[in-house]
């Protein structure tokens, strides 16, 4: 799709089509607070190439939704992107205008967010929520607007879209919620997805439903999409690659079946069990004992030093994301290879 | 929706039956208007003549249920000093006591939505902090004191704007108005602006906080995600939110501005409502004082429904007949 729209610069075109869509390169994203700066997003790299899913997961504070703010450029104060790069298409998006930014949000790029009662305006119906995203980039009739919003609505599985279109999201329940914010997201066939944590509130079969609806638009629109999560049964399902977070910081990186059969990061290893093997795959996150470090406070070092059971004196420097195999990246001194060898 | 009104309209007039008795209890106590209103010159048989004659002879209560039979009927009594009905009298006097107050509370809106939106957009502007400051002024500077010295600058000073008097009018529907002609804004200026300098700063207020609340919430973000114009984001997403706090609370301020118009009628010889019942407290027209409070709770009970349900409509998550 994006192809047919340059065709009278055809060098940029193949350009464009050679880069990934989404390369991220060592993000740092800061909150400069009273209490200190807070290194939310401290080194960050990974790359989604067209109609590929990546699947970033890590626990609760890691920085994920920061990440993905930081792709949408919506970072606002005391936060800032203080570090690195993100290149969309080969275009280097701090190189972009607030407002050439804004032709990109909700059109090229577009995010779902985390919590699905929040993200709907209280006090505005769904078509006036969903029109005014399609009017906002594209010159349209309100009632051309308003079919691709029944349609997209219809396509996210929600009955009667007719109606539900003039109703308030107070009178939706949370799924329900979330379909319309995705219905939103897909209203312009984005070339980049963010999607945070999308499915979380929806029931199984739901999920099931709008993974497979979401499969089917990677592969037919070459859409990339960055899907954060806690949930490694999606992730496996889903995924091409997976990147995990601890800290700030992108600490494996990976195939997401070689990275799930034999995880290479001793905190991945804990996240999935300790016992290689392929039974546990679709495995949700698991409790590792001890606390997450204050990111006001990162310790000298690996950041994990503290809660790993392989840690030695030369994890007070602090690693690389180094890799250990071909397409495998670990930051750590000590990867689990001999696992990957028996496996 | 019905049930809820009816509902509402039972409750309302309890409150009026209960206001009823205190207010003339509390007339009642304040004074004997006999003192003031016969000649002292009268011998005993004309003061008895005249007591019997304004009922003042009953034992309250007495007094009360006939003040409550005929209130009943639309009759709340005769001024003893203008010999009138007190209703009629009150109620000629309103339109320019509501002209006053709506002008008010319409330029507190218009002046106060402005400041507060800039105010919570850009917090730590210069402009912003001298908003704020310029509103602690504005809550904390008495009225009267504010409106003689706005007497003292556009009108003793520079002469701009006249000091007394509704000016010329036009009559439209039986009443007399005066923002209808030139005349008549520029004497209805200085009363509104004076009447309002309270609730603009209550505007301002409720606007910066209710814009700083919004801008965090996720679906503020999630419309900028979208592609929004930032003044979509702002004029759409952002200020319906906060017109529900503020239509709310001038809403339900909008009794207590007819009542404070009595300072400022006072000042300004606006002859609305709030004049005549300063005027008449001091010779203790007990029948138009008590019309005067019953209209004024009436008014109250009125503005509180209103405001409800105008909320309704602002805010969709509220439906009144789920209540
Ligand atoms: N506006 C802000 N000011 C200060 N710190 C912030 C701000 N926003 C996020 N942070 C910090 O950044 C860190 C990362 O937050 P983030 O929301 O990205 O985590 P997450 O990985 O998405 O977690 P979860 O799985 O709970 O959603 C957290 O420690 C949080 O406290
Ligand atoms: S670098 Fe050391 S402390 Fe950090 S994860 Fe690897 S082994 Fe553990
Ligand atoms: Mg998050």
């Amino acid at each position: 799709m994006a192809d047919t729209t340059n065709t009278s610069a055809p060098t940029l075109v193949a350009a464009q089509a050679a880069a990934p869509t989404l390369e991220v390169r060592n993000l740092q994203t800061h909150f400069f607070t009273r209490a200190g700066v807070v290194k939310a997003v401290n080194d960050v790299s990974f790359t989604i190439g067209r109609g590929k899913v990546l699947g970033l997961v890590g626990e609760s504070g890691s920085g994920k939704t920061v990440t993905g703010f930081s792709i949408m450029k919506l970072i606002d104060p005391p936060g800032r992107i203080v570090g690195g790069s993100i290149l969309f298409q080969g275009r280097d998006l701090a190189t972009l205008s607030e407002e050439e930014m804004r032709t990109l949000r909700g059109n090229r790029i577009a995010m779902i967010f985390q919590d699905p009662m929040m993200t709907l305006n209280p006090v505005l119906r769904i078509d006036t929520q969903m029109i005014e995203t399609v009017q906002a980039h594209e010159k349209v009739s309100d009632a051309d607007a308003r079919a691709r919003a029944r349609d997209a609505l219809g396509m996210v599985g929600i009955p009667s879209p007719d109606e539900r279109l003039k109703s308030y999201p107070h009178q939706f329940s949370g799924g329900m919620r979330q379909r319309v914010a995705i219905a939103i997201a897909l209203l312009h066939r984005p070339d980049l997805i963010v999607a945070d944590e999308p499915t979380t509130a929806l029931d199984v079969t739901i999920q099931g439903q709008i993974l497979a609806e979401v499969q089917k638009l990677c592969a037919t629109t070459g859409t990339a999409m960055l899907w954060i999560t806690h949930d490694l049964s999606v992730v496996a399902g889903l995924a091409d690659d997976i990147a995990v977070m601890y800290a700030g910081r992108v600490v494996e990186y990976g195939d997401v079946g070689e990275v799930l059969d034999a995880p290479l990061h001793p905190y991945t290893h804990g996240l999935i069990g300790s016992v290689p093997s392929r039974n546990k795959r679709g495995v949700p996150l698991r409790q590792i004992p001890g606390m997450t470090p204050s990111l006001l406070n990162l310790p000298e070092g690996c950041s994990f030093r503290a809660r790993c059971p392989r840690a030695a004196e030369d994890c007070i420097v602090m690693p690389t994301l180094h890799p250990w195999l071909p397409n495998r990246l670990a930051r750590c001194h000590h990867p689990h290879l001999e696992e990957v060898e028996s496996a | 929706m019905s049930v809820y009104l009816l509902r509402r309209l039972i409750q309302a007039a309890g409150v009026v039956l209960a206001m009823s008795i205190i207010v003339f209890v509390g007339v009642f106590a304040i004074g004997d208007p006999v003192e003031i209103l016969i000649s002292p010159d009268a011998d005993q048989m004309e003061r008895e003549r005249a007591i019997a004659a304004l009922g003042l002879d009953l034992p309250l209560w007495q007094q009360y249920l006939i003040f409550l039979g005929k209130a009943v009927q639309g009759d709340l009594g005769r001024s003893f000093v203008f010999n009138e009905p007190a209703l009629e009298l009150i109620l000629q006097r309103m339109p320019a006591t509501l002209e006053l107050a709506f002008a008010a509370t319409f330029g507190a809106i218009l002046i106060g939505l402005p400041l507060g939106l800039y105010a919570g957009l850009k917090p730590n502007s210069l402009a912003s902090k001298g908003i704020m400051a310029g509103s602690i002024l504005g809550f904390s500077l008495p009225t009267f004191w504010v409106g003689l010295m706005l007497i003292m600058v556009f009108a003793v000073q520079l002469g701009w704007l006249p000091s007394t008097g509704r000016g010329e009018t036009v009559e439209i529907l039986g009443t007399r108005w005066s923002f209808l002609t030139w005349d008549g804004l520029t004497h209805l200026a200085m009363p509104a602006l004076n009447l309002a300098l309270f609730k603009i700063s209550l505007v301002i207020r409720l606007t910066r906080a209710g814009v700083r609340e919004t801008m965090l919430m996720d679906y503020v973000k999630f419309a900028r995600a979208k592609g929004l114009s930032p003044f979509r984001v702002t004029f759409v997403h952002v200020f319906k939110n906060i017109l529900i706090p503020v239509v709310t609370v001038t809403g339900l301020e909008f009794g207590s501005t007819i009542a404070f118009s009595v300072v400022t009628e006072s000042i300004f010889a606006w002859p609305g409502m709030g004049k005549l019942i300063i005027d008449s407290i001091n010779v203790l027209d007990r029948p138009v004082i008590v019309a005067y409070l019953m209209i004024v709770v009436l008014m109250f009970i009125t503005i509180n429904l209103v405001v409800d349900l105008m909320y309704s409509v602002l805010d969709p998550r509220v439906r009144l007949d789920s209540k």
